[in-house]
Parts: structure tokens; sequence; C-alpha cells
């Protein structure tokens, strides 16, 4: 991997009142690396995935995206969220607008692409999640894995530098989970950095550079997958992995 | 083998069948004729009857009583009135009334609507409160009782014309309604209303042109200042190169009343009060509850995508909010509306006062009378309604890119 790092996290530590939710987090993610996040529910993924395109504010530490930083005040937010695409668990799509309007929202508003360019931008992008036939539809149209595909195109259309990933999957149904996971395995090998928090463990064995695994706020170990599979290195980890695996 | 795609078959009589008969099928079509049939009997019965009773008791039917002198006074009329006018100037002038009252208060309703509405969502814990409070102290009392209270516990107590509470001279509080500063036109005012309006006209140029701009060329067009220059600047220069184009006649307080100045009479200050006040309580909750019906996930996805918080809000939260808002909002202005019948409690001579009321029981032309007076307010409902409609659609055709 090259050592030019995106996504630059330091001592990051966050209350919501007086619980302690992130503590001191220090990751660093190289260009077209791609983390897998996992861990217990409750341990903090969304939460530390939401402060990186700065959707939670967070109390101590340091963030940086692509040389922008993001200090505890949160100056420069557009700036940062403009350059990290963000996939939801819950597609979030805009009900009122088109599939096509979905995805040339941004391009238009924020980056001044003149329409006719952002159209064909998104359509290339439709493309790619394999769905362009769907274009004029509206969200609620659409089957969840196809939602969610229009998601993943919609933030491509901002052509981020990092891609995050809420549990992309965890609201789909087993055979619209494949189709999903099939096209963020594309992007990666595209060379997207990508943060994924998810349960697939599969995905991660086979596309991930680093396992992360969270517990109660703090990342406990960070492996690539092959050694995180094969050797965890803590209890809290074995433990885990054979919950999920046994699943 | 893999099984090609084809047309659907013909569903007209599938679909004939769902529109006429609902889910009950041909048997539904036949309940449905007879009930229609069961329906005009009705309406014959009941004016063949009407028609009966009207022949046994001499009275005209007929609208030959429309042009008869009405004979009796009106307390506010917005178009010249006098007693020998004739019952059809009455009419116009009851609906030129119930016009200004329902419009009046349907735009102050809609302000303080969403501002408590907005104000009940605020993280401010003691704003939220007071809307909160605000809310439910109103919604729960009778809107009857609540003009009376207007009308006699608030404006009867003000004090007479001689010691009226004053505004800077302008406007005077009595308990005989407000007497303000009467505008008046001057030559300069009919070119410096044009310039008004050719402004508004570059105004909206301007938005569409700045749209426009940005789809085609991406290119962010600063139009403010076009804007500001032709909604204020336009109409400025023309007013001081002709001079200013309205003066305030202040009202003067002569003997036991005030001459000149433009009176509001107590009675339309009190309905118009009590209907927004009361109207405002529901809208305030039709807002509320809009605003919460958009899932906060839209706002972080619009947030992610790097739209800032007023982009967001414009071309994400207020769609689907209004989406919520607008049919339940039109129902309360079509309330409002109807409700402004209740001026005859105050004595405001709104429509169903004086044509409802007095000129019925002059003239005894009920079914006339009532049919005129329901036709009306169906109108005036169809065409609010129409009105939010059409911008229900607009505000839906204007969505994000479009
Ligand atoms: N807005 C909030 N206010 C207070 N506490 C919160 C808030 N959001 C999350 N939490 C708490 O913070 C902790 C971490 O939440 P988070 O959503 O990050 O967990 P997670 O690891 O993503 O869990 P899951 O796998 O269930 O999604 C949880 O205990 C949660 O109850
Ligand atoms: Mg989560």
């Amino acid at each position: 991997m090259t050592t030019e790092a995106v996504v630059t996290v330091a001592g990051l530590n966050k209350w919501f009142g007086e619980f302690h939710v992130l503590r001191d987090i220090n990751l660093e993610v190289g260009r077209g690396e791609r983390i897998v996040i996992c861990g217990p529910s409750g341990s903090g993924k969304s939460t530390f995935i939401r402060c990186i395109n700065a959707l939670e504010e967070f109390q101590e530490g340091r963030i940086s995206v692509d040389n922008i930083e993001l200090g505890p005040n949160l100056r420069r937010v557009d700036e940062v969220r403009r350059e990290v695409g963000m996939v939801f668990q819950n597609f979030n799509l805009f009900p009122h607008l088109s599939v096509l309007d979905n995805c040339t929202l941004a391009p238009i508003w924020v980056r001044n692409i003149p329409r006719k360019a952002a159209e064909a931008a998104a359509m290339k992008y439709l493309e790619r999640v394999r769905i362009p036939d769907q274009a004029d539809k509206f969200p609620g149209q659409l089957s969840g894995g196809q939602q969610q595909r229009v998601a993943i195109a919609r933030a491509l259309t901002m052509n981020p530098k990092v891609m995050l990933f809420d549990e992309p999957t965890s609201a789909l149904d087993p055979e619209m989970v494949k189709e999903v996971l099939d096209t963020m395995v594309d992007l990666a090998k595209e060379g997207m950095t990508m943060l994924v928090v998810t349960h697939e463990m599969g995905f991660a064995r086979e596309i991930a550079s680093r396992v992360v695994f969270m517990d109660a706020g703090q990342i406990i170990e960070a492996n690539t997958p092959r050694e995180f599979f094969a050797n965890p290195q803590h209890a809290r980890t074995r433990l885990f992995l054979s919950q999920i695996l046994r699943s | 083998m893999a099984i090609g795609s084809r047309p659907p078959p013909p569903q007209f009589w599938p679909k004939l069948r769902r529109v006429l008969g609902g889910q009950t099928g041909w048997g539904g079509v036949l309940g449905q004729l007879v009930l229609v049939a069961f329906v005009v009997w009705l309406g014959y019965e009941i004016v063949a009857n009407a028609r009966a009773n009207m022949q046994a008791q001499r009275i005209a039917s007929g609208f030959g009583f429309l042009s008869q002198t009405a004979g009796f006074g009106v307390s506010q009329a917005l178009i010249p009135y006098s007693e020998s006018d004739s019952y059809t100037r009455v009419f116009v002038v009851g609906l030129l009334n119930t016009l200004l009252v329902s419009a009046i208060g349907v735009a102050l309703a809609t302000v303080i609507g969403f501002a408590i509405g907005l104000g009940r969502l605020s993280p401010n814990w003691l704003l939220a409160r007071l809307a909160g409070a605000y809310v439910e102290i109103v919604r729960n009392l009778p809107l009857l009782f609540q003009l009376l209270f207007w009308y006699l516990a608030v404006l009867a107590t003000l004090p007479n014309p001689r010691q009226s509470i004053t505004l800077l001279g302008w406007v005077f509080l009595n308990n005989r309604g407000f007497v303000v500063a009467e505008p008046v036109a001057h030559a300069s005012f009919w070119p410096v209303a044009l310039a008004l309006g050719i402004g508004v006209g570059i105004a909206f140029a301007a938005h569409a042109l700045a749209r426009k701009a940005l789809f085609d060329n991406g290119r962010v067009l600063r139009i403010w200042p076009v804007v500001l220059g032709s909604l204020v600047g336009l109409p400025l220069v023309v007013a001081l190169a002709l001079g200013a184009p309205l003066s305030f006649e202040a009202p003067v307080l002569k003997g036991f009343n005030f001459v000149g100045g433009l009176r509001i009479i107590p009675e339309f200050v009190a309905l118009t009060l009590a209907l927004s006040i009361y109207t405002a309580a529901f809208i305030a909750e039709i807002v509320r509850a809009g605003i919460l019906a958009v899932n906060r996930g839209q706002m972080e996805a619009g947030s992610s995508l790097g739209l800032s918080c007023g982009a967001t809000l414009r071309l994400i939260v207020v769609p689907q909010a209004l989406r919520v808002i607008l049919p339940p909002l039109t129902n309360q202005y079509l309330n409002l509306t109807k409700n402004s019948s209740l001026a005859v409690a105050v004595g405001y001579p709104d429509l169903f006062s004086v044509f409802a009321g007095t000129t019925l029981s002059q003239t005894g032309q009920a079914v006339e009378i009532i049919v005129i007076t329901m036709g009306v307010y169906l109108l005036i409902s169809l065409i609010t309604s129409a009105a939010m409609s059409f911008y229900g659609w607009r505000v839906g055709m204007g969505l994000g890119a479009t």
C-alpha cells in the first residue's frame, strides 16, 4: 500500500453527555485502502464513521480528510463532506426525486456542474451499479437492493476521495445483500478508499486491507483479514468471531 | 427456457368494474344505481315540498327580491353603500366583508401558525414550552367563546375615543375600534405602482435566469443586487422623480370622535383576532407534524453530499414537509373561511350575517338565499382548494433540479 494517508484520525474522543462513546481512537487510512470495521452492537462503530464526515461532533482529537483538518469545532465541514461519500443503512434516498434527480442534485447545487453533464455523469454511475434502466423511477418503486445501489451511485457522483458505508446490507433480504456487496467489491477493485462497517465477514475476507475490531468505544485490534480471522489476538475478538461466524 | 417479456392483457373491463363497483363487482354497480335513484327521488321530494309550502304561504319564489331596496344600514362596507341600495348590493357588501376577514385571517393564521409550530420544535426550552402552552390553551377553547372574549373582554374595555390609547399619533385604540392614519394617493401613485410591478417582474426573471445559468452552464449568478435594485431602487427612483406616491392623513379628535383616518370597527378586529389565533393553533400542529414527518436521515443524507444547511432545507426537507402540510393546511383555510360566519355573534356584517341573516328575515326568501349563500361558500372553498392544489403542484414541479 502507498503510505499517503487519505484519512487520519488521531486521539479521537467523544462523549454523548456523560457517556464516553469513543475512547482515544487512532487510525490512518492510506489511499486505496479498504478498512472493514466490526464489533458488537453499541460499540460505537456508527458514531466513529459519522465523525469522519462531521455528522457527529466530537470533543477531543483531530480528523483530517485529504489534508482538510476537522477539529472539534467542526469548521470546514462542507469542504470535508464534499470529499467523503456516505452510504447509510436505510438508504436515505430522497423520496420526492427520481433516481436520476437523486444523483444530479448535489453535483448541480454543490459542484455547479451543468445539468446535462451532471445527468450524463449520473447515468454513467447508474450503469456502474447496474441499474441505468431505473433512472426515471422514484425510490419508492425500487427494491431495497436497488435503492442501496442508487445510494452508492448518488455518493459516487460527487467524486469522493473516501466512501463510508454504515452497515449497507443489514436492512436487506439475503438475495439483495449479494448484489450490493458485488457493487462494493467492484468499487474496491477500482481502487476506491473505503471504510465499511459491516458484519459480512466473507466480504471482509475477500476485500479488506485491514479489519478493525471495536468494543466499548475503543479499537481493540486492527489487522489484515488473514491474521484477524486466523489468529485473533484478544479474547474479546475471539468471542465476537465465534458468535458471528457461528450464525 | 427463458420467457420473453410481452405486453399485459387488455384491462378495460376489469378497470371499468373497479371504477364503478370497487371490489364488489357488478353487484356493486347495481347497488350504486339504486343509491343514485334514491338520492334523485329525495331531492325531487324536497324541492316539490318546498314549492308547495311556499305557495301555501304565498311567498313568491324566484330571485326578483334581489333588486328590491334593502332599507337597512351596514356598519362596514368596502364599496359605497346606503340604505336605499338593493339587496344585490347588500350581498356584494357582505361577500366583500367575508372575503376581507377571511383573507386577512388566513394570512395572519399562517404567519402565527408557522411561527408557533417552528417554535415548538425549537431546542430553546422556554420557547418550545410557550408555543406548546399556546396550542393547548387555544385549541381547547370553543371558537365562539374566544370571539366573545376578544369582543367583550378585551376590546370593550378599551377607553372611549377621547382617552384613546395612541401609538405615535398615527394609530388610536378605543372602544369604538381602531382609527389609523389614512393613506391618500397622489398623482405619482400609479407610476410608482407600475414601477413596483415591473420590479417584481424583473426579480422573477432574474431568478429564472439564475436557475437557467446554473442548470445550463453551471454558473452561479449573484442576483440579490438585481432583485434589491428592481424591487426597492426602481420604485424609489420613480418616487424621487415624480414625488411621493402616498401621504398619510393622521386622524384628529373632534368632539367625541375622530375625523379623518381609517376606522376599523371593533367587530372586525375581534373576528380577525379570534379566527386567526384559533386557526393558528391547528396550523402550528400541522406544521410541526409535517416537519417531524421528514426523516432525520434526509437531513443527514443532504449534508453528507455537501449541501449547505440552507440548501438541504430548501431542496430536501421543505418539499417533503409541504407534501404533508398542504392538504390539512387547505382544510384549515376552509375552516377559517366558514367559521367567519360566526361574525353574526358580534354583529360583523359578513355575508352570512347581512344576507342569510337580515335579508332573509326581511324577505322570507329562505330557499333562494340559502342556495345563493351555500353556493358562494362552496365557490370560495373550491377556489381556495384549487389554489392550494396548484401551489402544491408547483412545489412538486419545482423539486430539486427541475
Ligand atoms: N445521539 C445519541 N445520544 C446518546 N447516545 C447515543 C446516541 N447515538 C448513539 N448513542 C449510544 O452510543 C453508543 C454507540 O452507538 P453506535 O450507534 O455508534 O453503535 P454501533 O456500534 O454502530 O452499534 P450497531 O452495530 O447496533 O449499529 C450506543 O451505546 C448508543 O446507545
Ligand atoms: Mg450502527
